[in-house]
């Protein structure tokens, strides 16, 4: 009997491909190829300009250099400008650059001409070799430049403003007028970036004797690359292939698409017959792919004596810096998500995205959420200090009830769907956190670091996240003669384990030998419906396809089997490859099964001999019958009808340096309820992972822009990046399971949880630590020192001796 | 993020090294590469050509005697790091290195190069002025040692010609009744400090007859005050002589607030360990 694998910590089998270096990133494709050309980039050195004159005249002198673009040189579709993934009615000044700058750059890094050369190094040497004339425009930096409007990004953009979305259930401003306690916050969270390790990059390979283009990219949609490259390069679809090797993180910049290098590529491979690769540099990936989480937030909350919110009105202002790619996807989760576990009476959030002169916007992990559950949490600390209550008791005031789901908030989700909570159970979640985290004995702790001149604070911070969002995701599921079992969907893998988890679903849905399933992702040539890896629906989306497409496969596999067996399905059960009829010993295998299934005239293997004992099929009818399909493989979708909502809580406690101000975590401790779990190990390496990165966005991290716009910290010796030496040694987990009941594996999404409470539960640990308020995230030690100063009961002339 | 093209050489004599300096002016030295080699990618030198030292003989020593240690050229932060007479004939060596970069730049990273490359931010060039020792250099018009007060010249800028090589660094060693200690405030573990601060105190029956501090990335070279004299206020005698500068990670303010903390610290700790030290060698 094979032991069931959904829910067991099966070791990632990927690790020893990728900790022995055999991993094979885009940058390690074609590499023996001696035809293999170069490309590189030359970007705008300012942030807002007009280009007057572009003069290539040294380039095509350097030896090695095979062709120069610039915008002139494109025509028809690549002329135009990139692609508005997702348009939205509030979007009212949606604007997208072009594959390469026309007349003008809107922010350091755009691209404006793009060589090709025999290796990199010269195709930079060209580079250096271009001039251009630009005539200076004052950039428009920062949120507060945005909102003065006394310059503009773009001329026709008034006000900066790209979109106003404004949502309401219920009527938040009168609630807060007729509320007991009322109370206004002013919330800042910086710019920062998902940084993977691996940047971007594109390998493109013209065949000019079949005319088919294929083209490898670091991407999180394979699928949406290749429409984007059919339809830019005027190519049918099916002469398109797109394939996406090992991805060194993505994080969800590389959801963006078509990057201009991800056109320009393939356009440079087709004329200048010969494949070409583009690998991005790190200064590059600061500068020119994208960034994330800057917002300003104004709350208005209107409570009761028990802290129960009355009234919630937040408008907040999100920085998207120079153009809209991606739509309004991270402001429309803040606005929504940052209610979080909570059911305020009534809520009302507005929002404006704004135009900066700086690298444009798409969603990073936790895509909006990390600043709604800063706004939410920071709220619900604020009521708590208020009516000197203990922070759990607020929460679990306003939490929504187990009995209460499903959940409807009365507003609609980033999916375009109402924003309808389908499970979770969060009062428990919160008793689970409060016993990890020792909630209840902190005080005494406080008071014994105290005496030891050592001060310590205690936070906690609460998030919901919709995951597995729609509209769908396929797979294709086959039984060679062999038994070994071939499955394929066809969103993207930048490390998360989806080999391993999703033969663990194969292998129980199937009975088969988890061995024996190999798991192809993000490969058109396998599975050309696809939508792609973000919003933490790989499991959801293409572990429920899996699970359907193999029950197609085992429903056909019995079928065939009770024939040759001459049993009824209802007694057989497939284990270990093999289908038994029940308390017998006859038996078939799904090899054997495979071949019975695929009528051929041939026979060349001993799969095929060993078929010869069982005969199926009437003789009196087509050896293909007419619903029928030859060979054993199953393919279906799955479809949900809306998202479903993952949730957690994360509690840290903090130690502040009296003296350096220094910032040490002493525990941090986790509670998840991402549904049924297919591989805690997995779950558990996510949210580890996630934790670092979110004590990196609260701690470490920004993206430092000058007044003109330059990125002071293009590099990861300035972008502070934690080592391993900066994350928690250990992070303490417990796990809630509320199933989903949206989909069959009762799963939920758990990509992006680690990261959304971190700045939200930093800034209630030190201000704990601290008794002032904690605004603005990130916090540096030197910031944390200024905040002292300024909140530090001294005279004005001490504070300017202390700054002077 | 390529470097732009040069020329390469890889003598196996000094003397070979030393004439393509002098033969070529846009030459650069390249020793463990740790400094050089991002400047290069990221095009903010680009050298005509580069003499790679690595393959120079009899320059790899860390050579310890009564007087001090002496370190070639090609003598890795590792390796003198891992030396057990260094840190015991000079322990600042060591309480200073352990600040320097990562494991694996350590490795690759000369303590002369860190020395030439004269970032007041680093470590050991500090330490060098601290300690008051001096480098070794060599041209083809010859050798001569240059003293640490007269090695650096400005923000990553050393005193040497260009044609000159650095082959060897001299730490003197802790004279009897001397202490030393060190302390840095880096963001990340293995960054370049926000503030480093060391101090050497002699002390003659257990009393401080001098004090001299180091400081790390408050001026634009490593500057040494003395405050023999200040003892009860090292820190504001040391900030008159400082220029703590604003930068992306920390405003001017915090880091002379941590000039405040640490130098007293330093400081005491030093003393300490004079103490300690006369104390062992009685024993001894
Ligand atoms: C991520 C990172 C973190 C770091 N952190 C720190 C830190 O915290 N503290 C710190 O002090 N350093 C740090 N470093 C720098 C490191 O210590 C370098 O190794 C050192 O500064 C230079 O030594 P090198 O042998 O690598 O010199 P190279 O990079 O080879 O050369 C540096 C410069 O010195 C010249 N040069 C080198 N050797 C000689 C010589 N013998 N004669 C004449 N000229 C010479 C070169 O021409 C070049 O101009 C860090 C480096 C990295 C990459």
């Amino acid at each position: 009997m094979t032991t069931k694998l959904f829910g067991t910590k099966v070791p990632r089998v990927e690790d020893q491909r990728f900790l022995r270096g055999q991993g094979r990133y885009v940058d390690d494709l074609l590499t023996d190829d001696p035809r293999l050309l170069h490309a590189a980039v030359l970007r705008s050195p300012h942030a807002h300009a007009r280009i007057t004159d572009i003069d290539v005249a040294d380039v095509l002198d350097v030896e090695g250099v095979l062709a120069v673009w610039t915008y002139d040189d494109l025509v028809d579709a690549m002329a135009e400008p990139l692609p508005l993934l997702i348009p939205h009615p509030t979007l009212t000044h949606g604007r997208t650059q072009y594959a390469l700058a026309k007349d003008e750059v809107n922010y350091v890094g755009e691209a404006i001409a793009f060589v090709v050369a025999v290796d990199r190094y010269v195709a930079e040497d060209a580079v250096a070799r271009i001039r251009v004339s630009y005539d200076y425009l004052q950039p428009v930096v920062g949120i507060a430049a945005a909102r003065a409007a006394d310059r503009l990004v773009h001329d026709d953009v008034p006000g900066n403003v790209g979109a106003r979305m404004e949502q309401e259930n219920g009527d938040a401003r009168a609630a807060i007028a007729d509320a007991p306690h009322t109370l206004t916050l002013e919330l800042d969270v910086e710019r920062s970036a998902c940084t993977p390790m691996e940047g971007r990059g594109t390998v493109a390979r013209w065949d000019p004797d079949t005319s088919r283009l294929t083209v490898w990219s670091s991407t999180q949609t394979s699928t949406g690359v290749r429409g984007c490259v059919a339809a830019k390069l005027g190519l049918d679809l099916a002469k398109v292939d797109v394939i996406t090797p090992d991805v060194g993180g993505g994080f969800g910049v590389k959801i963006n698409h078509p990057w201009p290098e991800e056109l320009l590529v393939p356009l440079a491979a087709m004329t200048l017959g010969r494949p070409v690769k583009f690998t991005e540099d790190r200064r590059e990936h600061f500068i020119s792919s994208a960034h994330e989480r800057a917002q300003v937030h104004h709350v208005e909350v209107g409570f009761d004596d028990d802290g129960r919110v009355l009234g919630l009105n937040v408008e907040f202002w999100h920085d998207h810096g120079a153009y809209t790619p991606y739509g309004l996807i991270v402001p429309i989760i803040t606005s929504t998500q940052l209610l979080g576990p909570y059911k305020p009476l009534n809520y009302r959030v507005v929002f404006e995205s704004l135009y900066t002169n700086t690298v444009i916007v798409t969603p990073y992990r936790g895509a909006g959420r990390p600043q709604g559950c800063f706004v939410m949490e920071r709220t619900m600390d604020a009521i708590s200090a208020y009516l000197g209550k203990d922070r759990t008791e607020v929460r679990s005031t306003n939490f929504i009830q187990p009995d209460e789901f499903p959940y409807e908030h009365g507003l609609v989700f980033q999916d375009g769907r109402p924003l309808t909570y389908d499970s979770g159970d969060y009062p428990a979640s919160l008793a689970k956190l409060k016993a990890l985290v020792g909630w209840d004995e902190f005080e005494d702790f406080r008071a014994e670091m105290a005496e030891q001149g050592r001060r310590v604070g205690i936070g906690l911070a609460c998030y919901v996240e919709g995951t597995g969002v729609g509209p769908y995701e396929g797979a294709h599921v086959h039984i060679e003669t062999s038994g070994k079992v071939k499955v394929a969907t066809g969103l993207t893998t930048q490390g998360q384990g989806h080999q391993t988890a999703f033969a663990q679903i194969v292998a129980d849905t199937l009975g088969v030998r988890f061995e024996d399933v190999e798991i192809t992702t993000g490969d058109t040539r396998k599975m050309p419906y696809a939508v792609g890896t973000f919003a933490s629906r790989a499991a959801v989306m293409s572990g429920s396809a899996i699970h359907l497409a193999s029950l197609r496969a085992r429903e056909k596999a019995l079928r065939i089997a009770a024939e040759a067996l001459e049993a009824s399905e209802d007694d057989l059960e497939i284990a270990d490859g093999v289908v038994t009829v029940r308390g017998t010993d006859a038996s078939i295998d799904l090899g054997t099964v495979a071949v019975l299934s695929n009528p051929l005239r041939y026979a060349f293997d001993e799969a095929s001999k060993a078929a010869t004992q069982f005969s199926v099929g009437d003789p009196g009818k087509p050896p293909v019958a007419e619903d029928d399909e030859p060979g054993l493989e199953g393919k279906d979708f799955y479809s949900p009808e809306r998202s479903t909502f993952a949730n957690g809580m994360h509690a840290v406690i903090v130690e502040t340096d009296p003296d350096t101000a220094e910032i040490t975590i002493l525990k941090y401790a986790v509670v998840h309820d991402c549904g049924h779990l297919i591989n805690p190990m997995i779950v558990e390496g996510q949210i580890h992972g996630g934790v670092a990165q979110g004590v990196g966005g609260a701690l470490y991290e920004r993206m430092a822009y000058d007044e003109s716009g330059q990125l002071l910290n293009a590099s990861f010796m300035d972008f502070l990046m934690p080592y391993v030496t900066e994350v928690p040694k250990t992070i303490d987990i417990d796990h809630l399971e509320t199933p989903s009941p949206l989909n069959p594996l009762g799963i939920k999404g758990a990509g992006e949880a680690g990261v959304i409470p971190s700045a939200a539960v930093f800034a209630a640990a030190i201000e704990d630590a601290e008794g002032f308020p904690i605004t603005a995230m990130p916090i540096s030690p030197s910031e944390l020192f200024a905040l002292r100063l300024e909140h530090a009961d001294v005279p004005a002339e001490a504070i300017a001796e202390e700054t002077r | 993020m390529k470097p732009a093209p040069f020329a390469f050489l890889r003598p196996a004599a000094l003397e070979e090294a030393l004439a393509a300096l002098a033969r070529e002016p846009g030459a650069k030295v390249l020793a463990g590469g740790q400094s050089l080699v991002p400047l290069l990618s990221m095009r903010l030198a680009a050298p005509s050509m580069l003499v790679d030292i690595n393959a120079l003989p009899d320059l790899g020593h860390v050579s310890v005697d009564a007087a001090g240690v002496r370190i070639g050229a090609l003598a890795r932060h590792a390796h003198v790091l891992a030396s057990a007479e260094a840190a015991e004939v000079q322990p600042l060596l060591a309480m200073a290195l352990s600040h320097v970069a990562h494991p694996t730049i350590r490795n690759r990273g000369t303590t002369v190069g860190s020395l030439v490359h004269a970032d007041a931010a680093a470590e050991m060039p500090m330490v060098l002025r601290l300690l008051e020792g001096s480098v070794d250099v060599a041209s083809v018009r010859g050798r001569r040692t240059v003293p640490a007060a007269e090695l650096f010249a400005g923000p990553l800028e050393s005193t040497l010609a260009h044609d000159e090589i650095a082959v060897e660094a001299f730490f003197p060693a802790l004279p009897a009744g001397a202490g030393v200690a060190f302390a840095e405030i880096a963001r990340r573990h293995g960054d370049y400090a926000l503030v480093g601060v060391a101090a050497m105190v002699e002390t003659e029956g257990g009393e401080v007859v001098r004090a001299r501090l180091g400081y790390v990335s408050v001026s634009d070279v490593p500057v040494v005050v003395d405050v023999t004299d200040a003892l009860d206020d090292p820190a504001g005698k040391a900030l008159a002589d400082l220029e703590p500068a604003e930068d992306i990670h920390a405003t001017a303010a915090y880091r002379a607030h941590l000039v405040k903390v640490l130098t007293p610290r330093v400081l005491a700790d030093a003393i300490h360990h004079a103490r300690q030290k006369t104390a062992q060698r009685k024993k001894s």
